[in-house]
C-alpha cells in the first residue's frame, strides 16, 4: 500500500490492534521526502528512534514513527556502520529536535541538525561512550560529571533568568525549568529534562518479553495500563497472537479506569493551584475511593501487571462488574455537581479562562497528541472513528464520542478532562454490561526476528511501543514512547506571555510524564 | 456559595484511623512528635528517579482520608525547613548530586526514608532497576538511610506506618 502516491511501499501489520504499517526508506533523501508529504496532509510524527543493526545487518538503523488519518507508518532507514548520520527532521517537525539529540546520546547515530546539545547525557557516562551500541557493555562504574547546558539567552533591558529545578517545590517529578523574564511576564521558558533517565531501553535490551513487561509497566506509573497495553499489542503483532474479546474489553476497563483516576487527580490539583482548596479535597476523595475500587477489582491501586502480553491476568465476576457500574453511576452524579461548582467560581475561571493557549495551528506544528491536543480543537484520539480511521476492538464497537474544546488554554484542558471523565463512566458502563464471555489469557511463543509496534490512546495520549525480537527470541530492541516528548515543548510555548505564577497551573493543565520520556 | 457549602456539609468527615495503630496511638504519637520536635513533623520528599507510581501514593497521603497534615505531619518545598527525607529512587545518576546536595541542606538531627521498591533496592522490581550506567540504584547508595518502606508502590497505609515508625523512638 502506498499513500499520497509517495513511492515508499507499505505492508499492513497483521492482528487486531491499532492500524499499522510497516516500510522502508531507501535513503536519506526518501526519508525527508516522505515526511515533507506527511507534514503536507496534517500528519504527525509520533516517534523517533535508533536501534543498532551491526550483528543483524551490518549497519545501524534509524526508525520514524508517523501518524496520519489511517493510521501508523513505522518507517525504517538503514545507515552505515561508520558515521551513521541521519537528516534532519525537526525542520519540517519540530518535535523531532529531542529525540533526535536523544538518538545521538544513545547510539551515536548523528543528525544533521543546528541543535547539536546533548539530550539525556548530562555528564553520568562519557561522552564517546554510547548505552545502546551491542558492544557497550553495562558500566555502573562511570564517575558522575555533571555538565553544564547550554540555553538559549534572552536578552533586553530588565530580562533576567528564574532557574527552576531539578527538584520542585512540590511532590512531583524533577527537571529543570530556566524563565526569561520581565518583571512577571515570561519571555521565554526552556525545559533541560533527563533527570529522570534509568537506562530502561538498555535494561531492555536481550530480556525475555515477560520480564520486559514488568520494565515497560514501571516507565510512568500513572500510565501503566496504557504502557502494558502498547506493549502487549506489539508483542502480539510480532508473534502472530490474537487475544480474547474477552481480554480485550477487561483491557479497555483498565485503561478507562487509569483515565478517569488521572483526570480526577488533576481537576482537583487544578483547583488547588488556583487557591481552591475545596476542590483538591473532594476529588481526592473521589480518587481515593475510585484507587481503592481498583484495588478490590484488581488486587492492585493502578493495576500495575493486569495487563500482560496475551491478554490479561485478572478477571472480573459479575459481582464485581455490578459494583463497577454502582459506582460508575454514583461518580456521574457527584463529578456534575462538582463541574457546576468550578463552573460557577468566578475566582477559578478567572484564573483558568485564556491562561496558557495553544492554538490548533501551534499543536499541528508540534504534532501535539492526546488530551492537549483536543483542547484545541482537534478530533485526535485512536478510539474514535475518523474518515478513514476505524479504532481497533473493542472500541470499534462502544461508538466512543469525541471530546474537543477549541479554546486551548486551561479552561479547555480542564472542560476537556471533564467530559472524558463522562464518555469513559459512559463506556465502563458499557462494558461492563457488554462484557463478551471467555478466556482471559492466551499463549505467545516468542518469533525469531518478529517485530511490532502497539499504539494506545492513554489518558496523557498516544503511547507506542515499538519491538523487535532477536533470533533466540528475546527482545532485541524495545523502544516505548510517551505522548509527554511531544507535549513539552507544547508548554514551552503555552506560557509565553503569561506570568510566573501561572505556570504551576499552566503545567498542571498538561501534567507531562518526566519518567515517560526520559527512560 | 450555597452548592459548595452543602457539598461540604454532604461530604462530612472522611478521615480514618490507621488500623494496627489505633485512633488513640494515633493520638500518642502526634503528642510525641510535638513532645520531641517541638512542633509539627516536616517532610521534604525528593523524586531521585522513580517512575511516579510512588509520588501518587505519597500525593494521596494528604487526601481526607489519610489526612497526614492533620495528624501534625506536613510536606515542606525547602529542605531546609524539614525534618525527614522521603526519597524514592532508582537514584539517577543525573539526580545523584541534586540528592546530594538536599540531604547536606537538611539540618540536623535528620530521616532518611527510603520509599518503594526501587528505593529500597528489594525485591523482583528493585533488581529490575538496579545500579548501572544511568542509576545508582537504591537511595542508601547515595546517602544513608534509616527507614525502608517497600512496596511497588507502598499504598498510602503502608507509607504511613512507615513514616511513624521513623519518628518513634527505638
Ligand atoms: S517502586 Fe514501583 S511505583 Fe515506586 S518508583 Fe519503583 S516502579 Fe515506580
Amino acid at each position: 500500500m502506498r499513500f499520497h502516491a509517495e513511492p515508499i511501499e507499505f505492508t499492513p501489520q497483521p492482528g487486531v490492534g491499532a492500524p499499522v504499517w510497516h516500510g522502508r526508506a531507501v535513503d536519506g533523501e526518501d526519508l525527508l521526502r516522505y515526511a515533507i508529504s506527511v507534514h503536507r496532509h496534517q500528519g504527525r510524527l509520533s516517534a523517533l528512534w535508533g536501534s543498532d543493526e551491526r550483528e543483524r545487518a551490518g549497519g545501524f538503523r534509524l526508525h520514524c514513527v508517523f501518524a496520519l488519518t489511517e493510521g501508523w507508518q513505522w518507517l525504517r532507514l538503514d545507515l552505515p556502520a561508520e558515521n551513521p548520520t541521519c537528516p534532519d527532521l525537526s525542520g519540517i517537525f519540530p518535535a523531532a529536535n529531542r529525540m533526535q539529540r536523544a538518538t545521538f546520546d544513545l547510539l551515536d547515530i548523528r543528525h544533521d541538525g543546528p541543535d547539536q546539545r546533548p539530550w539525556l547525557r548530562h555528564g553520568g557516562w562519557p561522552a564517546d561512550w554510547f548505552p545502546l551500541r551491542h558492544d557497550a557493555g553495562d558500566h555502573a562504574d562511570f564517575t558522575n560529571a555533571p555538565t553544564d547546558y547550554d540555553f538559549v539567552k534572552v536578552g533586553g533591558e530588565g530580562a533576567h533568568e528564574i532557574p527552576v529545578g531539578p527538584i520542585h517545590a512540590g511532590i512531583i517529578e524533577p527537571g529543570h525549568f530556566r524563565f526569561s523574564v520581565v518583571g512577571e511576564r515570561v519571555l521565554r521558558l526552556e525545559q533541560r529534562l533527563g533527570y529522570q533517565h534509568k537506562g530502561v531501553e538498555h535494561r531492555l535490551a536481550s530480556t525475555d518479553f515477560l520480564t520486559g513487561a514488568k520494565l515497560i509497566g514501571r516507565i510512568s506509573g500513572d500510565s501503566t495500563c496504557a504502557y502494558a497495553w502498547a506493549y502487549a499489542a506489539a508483542v502480539e503483532a510480532a508473534c502472530g497472537a490474537t487475544p480474547s474479546p474477552r481480554a480485550l474489553m477487561l483491557r479497555a476497563v483498565m485503561l478507562e479506569r487509569e483515565r478517569v483516576a488521572n483526570h480526577l487527580g488533576d481537576l482537583g490539583a487544578l483547583g488547588n493551584d488556583a487557591a481552591f482548596a475545596f476542590g483538591l479535597t473532594q476529588f481526592m476523595r473521589l480518587k481515593e475511593d475510585w484507587l481503592r475500587l481498583n484495588a478490590d477489582l484488581f488486587g492492585h491501586r493502578f493495576m500495575m501487571d493486569r495487563i500482560v502480553p496475551g491478554g490479561v491476568s485478572h478477571d472480573l465476576a459479575p459481582e464485581a462488574l455490578a459494583r463497577m457500574v454502582e459506582q460508575c453511576e454514583l461518580f456521574a452524579r457527584e463529578v456534575s455537581e462538582l463541574r457546576a461548582i468550578y463552573d460557577n467560581h468566578a475566582g477559578l475561571q478567572d484564573r483558568f479562562l485564556t491562561t496558557g493557549i495553544i492554538n490548533t495551528d501551534l499543536a499541528h506544528e508540534l504534532s501535539l497528541t492526546g488530551m492537549a491536543a483536543r483542547a484545541t480543537g482537534m478530533i485526535l484520539d485512536g478510539r474514535v472513528y475518523r474518515q478513514d480511521y476505524t479504532p481497533p476492538p473493542p472500541y470499534a464497537a462502544l461508538g466512543v464520542r469525541p471530546v474537543t474544546d477549541e479554546r486551548g488554554d486551561v479552561a479547555a484542558r480542564v472542560a476537556v478532562r471533564f467530559d472524558e471523565i463522562f464518555e469513559s463512566l459512559r463506556l465502563l458502563r458499557a462494558m461492563a454490561v457488554g462484557m463478551p464471555a471467555g478466556e482471559i489469557l492466551t499463549t505467545i511463543t516468542p518469533v525469531a526476528g518478529g517485530a511490532g509496534l502497539g499504539v494506545i490512546e492513554g489518558w496523557r495520549g498516544e503511547v507506542l511501543v515499538g519491538l523487535e525480537f532477536d533470533a533466540v527470541g528475546k527482545l532485541a530492541r524495545v523502544h516505548p514512547h510517551d505522548p509527554s516528548w511531544q507535549c513539552w515543548p507544547a508548554l514551552e510555548h503555552a506560557v509565553m506571555n503569561d506570568i510566573v505564577p501561572d505556570f504551576p497551573l499552566i503545567n498542571k493543565s498538561f501534567n507531562l510524564s518526566y519518567s515517560g520520556a526520559d527512560l | 456559595m450555597i452548592p459548595l457549602l452543602r457539598r461540604i456539609f454532604k461530604t462530612g468527615i472522611v478521615t480514618e484511623s490507621v488500623p494496627e495503630i489505633p485512633a488513640a496511638e494515633t493520638q500518642r504519637l502526634h503528642g510525641e512528635i510535638l513532645t520531641i520536635l517541638g512542633r509539627a513533623l516536616t517532610i521534604r520528599q525528593v523524586d531521585a528517579g522513580s517512575c511516579n507510581g510512588c509520588e501518587l501514593e505519597i500525593h494521596a497521603l494528604n487526601n481526607p482520608y489519610y489526612n497526614l497534615e492533620g495528624r501534625g505531619i506536613k510536606f515542606v518545598a525547602s529542605p531546609r525547613h524539614a525534618d525527614m527525607l522521603l526519597v524514592t529512587g532508582p537514584v539517577t545518576k543525573n539526580m545523584e548530586n541534586a540528592l546530594k546536595i538536599v540531604y547536606d541542606c537538611t539540618p540536623d538531627p535528620k530521616l532518611v526514608v527510603a520509599v518503594g521498591d526501587c528505593g529500597c533496592g528489594c525485591g523482583e522490581v528493585g533488581a529490575l532497576f538496579g545500579p548501572n550506567y544511568a542509576t545508582c540504584g537504591a537511595v542508601e547508595n547515595v546517602i544513608p538511610v534509616d527507614v525502608r518502606i517497600p512496596g511497588c508502590p507502598p499504598t498510602p497505609l503502608v507509607l504511613m506506618q512507615g513514616i511513624l515508625q521513623a519518628i518513634t523512638p527505638r
